[in-house]
């Protein structure tokens, strides 16, 4: 009997909300891989995809059509379950991470509140971080079951690269932390809102500029993107750890890196740029005349546009910088940003103390 | 030594500086440039719907003359084969018998006449050859296709339409459709 006492439309409400954030973080790839190829050619004074449907939008769903209709290969030395598990996991945990982040302020339906988030854990940031380290692991298993040198020697790249700027990722957030004093993202959000000057001033971008920094950099190792994408590096091994994949097993290494690209860009916009907080606007006076509903889906399209300028960012930087050089890489992240993050977290300590004093 | 070009430069050996070293900055140039690229003018055009004009000396595709009475003006002497580098004409001749007088401008015309169009260089040496102005290049290039035969072009591909006996034909060909039919239209009307 105890079942029945469980809030069904808890559950109900839940379930709608996780089945709209999986959905719209898999359009938003849909597209985010459209976008790429379309910045990618304005970069380089081309047209890019045009086609297919008006100003080629039909052209995501054409390339997902290509990839499910390709031959699906299983190379005869591969671990299988292995294999299938690879990308699986990739995806899986590239979409887990949505969960905690809070998309709005909450709805009022007939009275009852609805928080825009799937799960507000008061230990948000560790959680992300613990599936993000497990992202790793569709890269290295990936790689791994593929028996060929290069995936292999992707995989090992990967994450040996992942786990080193992780610390550094790490230790940028502790001093975000020290200034929160919450693990919380919903807190983190709701303590950036109503600062000075358009409530710009509210936001950690401006205590914390040097650990928006690193965590960008960080980001960037993170999702495996330019110029740290020496997982794939075409030129020195072959795609890489997804080098024997193909169809759509091939689409969910390629998607999972777009969806990491979207929550990251979304991580970002909450943990630096006041989330769902729109700016130089009062958003409780504007609660007040034109209710919470509209004020909330107000608040997810600032969230979606801090987002979208944070991917366009990502291409940017993807179609400018070169990728760097294995040592380069270890260079800059344990004898760099790890310093650095140190020095920022030290910095930031001393400073919360003297000013509690 | 005297320098060949005045482009030599002299090499930069400087240890890199410390806003050198922070590679940001760079990075933060190298940025302001791709942006600048977003705004420029695209290199490509929508190349089915518009299309670049050729020159006006461009040689493309050949046609086989007629005179203005609709008679093919090639007599299948040869030599514009001979003069053809590429070895892409072939033709045979034949004699115009009494009741094709309207069709062959001269006694011997061209019953076959080839052009391997992957063999050709477009360079135009046949159209100086032809004593009959009898060939010409145009300013089409060859389709894309399947086979090598299909690019074998014989007389049905070749021939210019009949000035008389399709005249909307020629027109089209010639580009000026619409001003034949204002004046086959102010011809009516008279």
């Amino acid at each position: 009997m105890d079942l029945l006492l469980v809030d069904w439309a808890l559950v109900f409400e839940k379930l709608i909300l996780i089945v709209i954030v999986v959905l719209a973080s898999l359009g938003i790839a849909l597209y985010t891989t459209f976008a790429e190829r379309k910045v990618a050619a304005v970069i380089q004074d081309r047209r890019g995809p045009n086609r297919a449907g008006p100003f080629g939008l039909l052209q995501p769903f054409a390339d997902g059509l290509k990839l499910i209709f390709k031959e699906d290969i299983i190379p005869l030395t591969s671990n299988k379950a292995l294999f299938v598990l690879g990308p699986g996991l990739a995806m899986v945990t590239a979409l887990l991470t949505s969960a905690v982040i809070p998309w709005g302020s909450a709805l009022d339906l007939d009275g009852r509140t609805v928080p825009l988030q799937i799960a507000d854990i008061n230990i948000g940031v560790l959680y992300i971080f613990g599936v993000v380290s497990m992202g790793v692991y569709g890269v290295m298993i990936g790689g791994w079951a593929s028996n060929n040198k290069f995936s292999l020697l992707a995989a090992i790249r990967g994450a040996s690269q992942i786990i080193s700027y992780e610390l550094a990722m790490g230790i940028s957030l502790i001093a975000l932390l020290m200034l929160t004093g919450s693990l919380s993202l919903k807190t983190i959000v709701e303590q950036q809102m109503g600062g000075g000057w358009g409530g710009l001033l509210g936001w950690n971008i401006i205590y914390q500029p040097l650990g928006f920094l690193i965590f960008l950099i960080c980001a960037f190792a993170e999702c495996n993107r330019t110029p740290f994408d020496l997982s794939e590096a075409e030129s020195e091994l072959n795609f890489g750890y997804h080098q024997e994949y193909s169809s759509m097993k091939l689409g969910f290494f390629l998607f999972a890196e777009y969806i990491n690209m979207f929550i990251s860009s979304a991580l970002m916009a909450t943990l630096f740029f006041g989330g769902y907080d729109i700016p130089f606007v009062n958003e409780a006076n504007l609660a007040q005349s034109w209710g919470p509903n509209i004020v909330a889906f107000l608040g997810v399209i600032a969230l979606l546009v801090k987002t979208v300028l944070f991917i366009f960012f990502f291409m940017w930087v993807r179609w400018t910088v070169p990728r760097f050089r294995y040592d380069q890489l270890m260079d800059l992240g344990w004898k760099k940003l790890i310093p650095l993050a140190l020095a920022n977290m030290l910095i930031t300590g001393a400073v919360v103390l003297w000013l509690n004093k | 030594m005297q320098a060949l070009t005045n482009r030599a430069k002299q090499v930069d050996a400087e240890p890199l500086s410390f806003w050198e070293r922070l590679y940001l900055p760079g990075i933060a140039k190298g940025m302001l440039i791709t942006l600048k690229h977003i705004f420029k003018k695209k290199a490509t055009i929508n190349y089915p719907e518009q299309k670049r004009p050729f020159s006006s000396v461009f040689r493309g595709l050949h046609v086989l003359n007629r005179d203005e009475e609709g008679r093919e003006r090639c007599t299948a002497c040869g030599l514009c084969a001979v003069a053809c580098p590429a070895e892409a004409i072939t033709m045979e001749g034949a004699e115009r018998k009494k009741d094709e007088l309207h069709l062959y401008r001269e006694e011997k015309y061209a019953a076959r006449y080839e052009i391997n169009m992957l063999r050709c260089i477009f360079c135009g040496l046949c159209e100086e050859a032809c004593p009959k102005d009898a060939i010409y290049l145009t300013e089409t290039f060859a389709p894309a296709n399947y086979t090598r035969s299909s690019f074998i072009y014989g007389k049905p591909d070749l021939l210019i339409p009949d000035p008389v006996a399709q005249p909307e034909d020629f027109e089209r060909a010639k580009g000026k459709l619409e001003e034949h039919k204002a004046n086959q239209r102010a011809k009516k009307t008279d």
